[in-house]
């Protein structure tokens, strides 16, 4: 058994929740620059431009990209090898939010219960899913949410007879409703399969990869590839003023259902897609 | 297209004057004010209350900032979604409220209180904090300090950039200019 103290954990929460509040990913800034050479939209490239300075000067003075420095999602694969020492999991997670966010100057946007809304007042409790794998490694990934983005997501169950064309449409849709709401342009998480929790779960976790990513499968990385088209098509672009730079990528997770369900979760992600992994 | 400078308070001149569309600097003082303290606001005019500040002919800027850094004025402070405060507008535009800054749709109620009050709804850049920060140059907490990020600020901001989206004729720019460039219905 390999040993891990869990303030390794900790450590390592709280300097990313700081460095993806900061730094924009360079996947991010890639889509940016394709962007500012494709957009047809006058306003809309203006737009990209600006995005672009608000990344430098938020790298250049270490202040957040965006003032929703979001609700800290943690995503963690632990080895089945690895023995936890040193205090309890969940706490040490959220002592790296909480001391991440006071250190770090970033807004504290969680609420204590979700209808008698007090503040917390240090952004906990994130909200974290555990996976044990093989090997005696532990990988962390976090996605920081904003919540502009996360309010325009929806999940459905479609019938199996709906097929792809169906899995499209409800995706087009799902953004097209979405409008300028979520601070295009947007990236796009999908799970396709499961149940209604393991869709959306997918959907959330598609969004932790790089938005250049695409699927293994081949008839995914068709529908990614189909879906960028369409929602690019619609019009919407950057902050909804026009233009065709409404989506820079569509990440797409499957999982095997049931014969009478094809469950489609959309989990919708601003331009700031704050996100960061690694490996302890 | 040239920038427009206006500052703050508006008119109903300066609100009639602009369309959608316009790209404005703004200078002066707005106020901040999102989720919760629109809440308290319109809790305060149903107890027949007055309000922490006289919005006659104010601008309202839908935001809640990171907290500054020592040595700044402010923190990240960009725009948020606007359609949360649609309920609760209304009786803000009906005390003379004349503009609002945020981001994204608003819906029937909101533009027809508009067009009936006479006011702007203008856009910022979502998720441009850190350069919108620069345009800030004085914020105070001046209500609800409870809140935290939702506390109602009082800001002296310097050629803040601003859209017009929606117009007191009710055009929408939302609308107008995606329609130009859709190819998929």
């Amino acid at each position: 058994m390999r040993t891990v103290d869990v303030s390794m954990i900790k450590e390592s929460i709280k300097q990313m929740c700081k460095d993806a509040n900061y730094f924009i990913g360079s996947d991010v800034k890639s889509a940016f620059e394709k962007g500012v050479k494709e957009e047809t939209s006058p306003i809309g490239k203006a737009i990209l431009i600006d995005l672009l300075e608000n990344a430098k000067i938020a790298g250049e003075k270490e202040v957040p990209i965006c003032q929703d420095t979001g609700m800290v999602v943690v995503f963690m694969e632990i080895g089945q090898e690895v023995s936890l020492v040193g205090g309890d999991i969940k706490e040490a997670i959220d002592a790296g939010i909480r001391e991440g966010y006071e250190e770090g100057y970033l807004r504290k946007s969680v609420v204590s219960d979700p209808l008698i809304r007090t503040n917390t007042k240090d952004n906990t409790p994130g909200i974290v899913y555990f996976d044990i794998v093989s090997g005696d490694k532990i990988k962390i990934k976090i996605a920081l949410k904003g919540f502009g983005s996360e309010n325009m997501s929806r999940t459905k169950m479609l019938k199996p007879s709906d097929g792809i064309k169906g899995v499209e449409d409800f995706v087009v849709e799902t953004v097209s409703l979405a409008g300028p709401n979520p601070c295009p342009p947007i990236v796009v998480g999908v799970g396709i399969g499961g149940t209604i929790d393991k869709a959306t779960l997918m959907a959330k976790h598609a969004l932790t990869k790089d938005v250049d990513a695409t699927s293994d499968l081949p008839h995914i990385k068709e529908l990614e590839e189909v879906l960028i088209k369409r929602i690019n098509a619609l019009g919407i672009g950057p902050q909804g003023l026009g233009g065709n730079t409404t989506a820079l990528g569509v990440n797409i997770e499957v999982f095997p259902t049931h014969i009478a369900g094809l469950p489609v979760a959309v989990n919708i992600n601003c331009h700031a897609s704050r996100h960061l992994e690694v490996i302890l | 297209m040239a920038k427009i400078k206006m500052t703050t308070p508006l008119t109903e001149e300066k609100v009639k004057a602009l369309k959608a569309g316009d790209q404005i600097l703004l200078s002066g003082t707005i106020y901040t004010g999102r989720d919760a303290a629109h809440l308290r606001l319109i809790e305060a005019l149903n107890r027949g209350e007055e309000l922490p500040f006289d919005v006659e002919n104010q601008v309202i800027y839908y935001v809640g900032p990171t907290p500054a850094k020592p040595g700044e004025v402010i923190g990240s402070c960009g725009p948020t979604t606007s359609y949360r405060m649609d309920d609760l507008t209304v009786p803000l535009l009906a005390k003379g409220l004349k503009g609002m800054i945020g981001k994204g749709q608003r819906n029937a109620t909101v533009i027809g209180g508009m067009k009936t009050y006479g006011a702007l709804y203008f856009a910022a850049i979502g998720g441009a904090g850190a350069l919108i920060a620069n345009a800030v140059k004085k914020s105070e907490v001046i209500a609800y300090e409870e809140l935290g990020p939702e506390a109602i600020r009082k800001l002296e901001v310097e050629d803040l950039p601003i859209i017009v989206v929606i117009d007191s004729t009710g055009t929408n720019l939302y609308e107008t200019e995606r329609a130009k460039y859709a190819t998929e219905i």
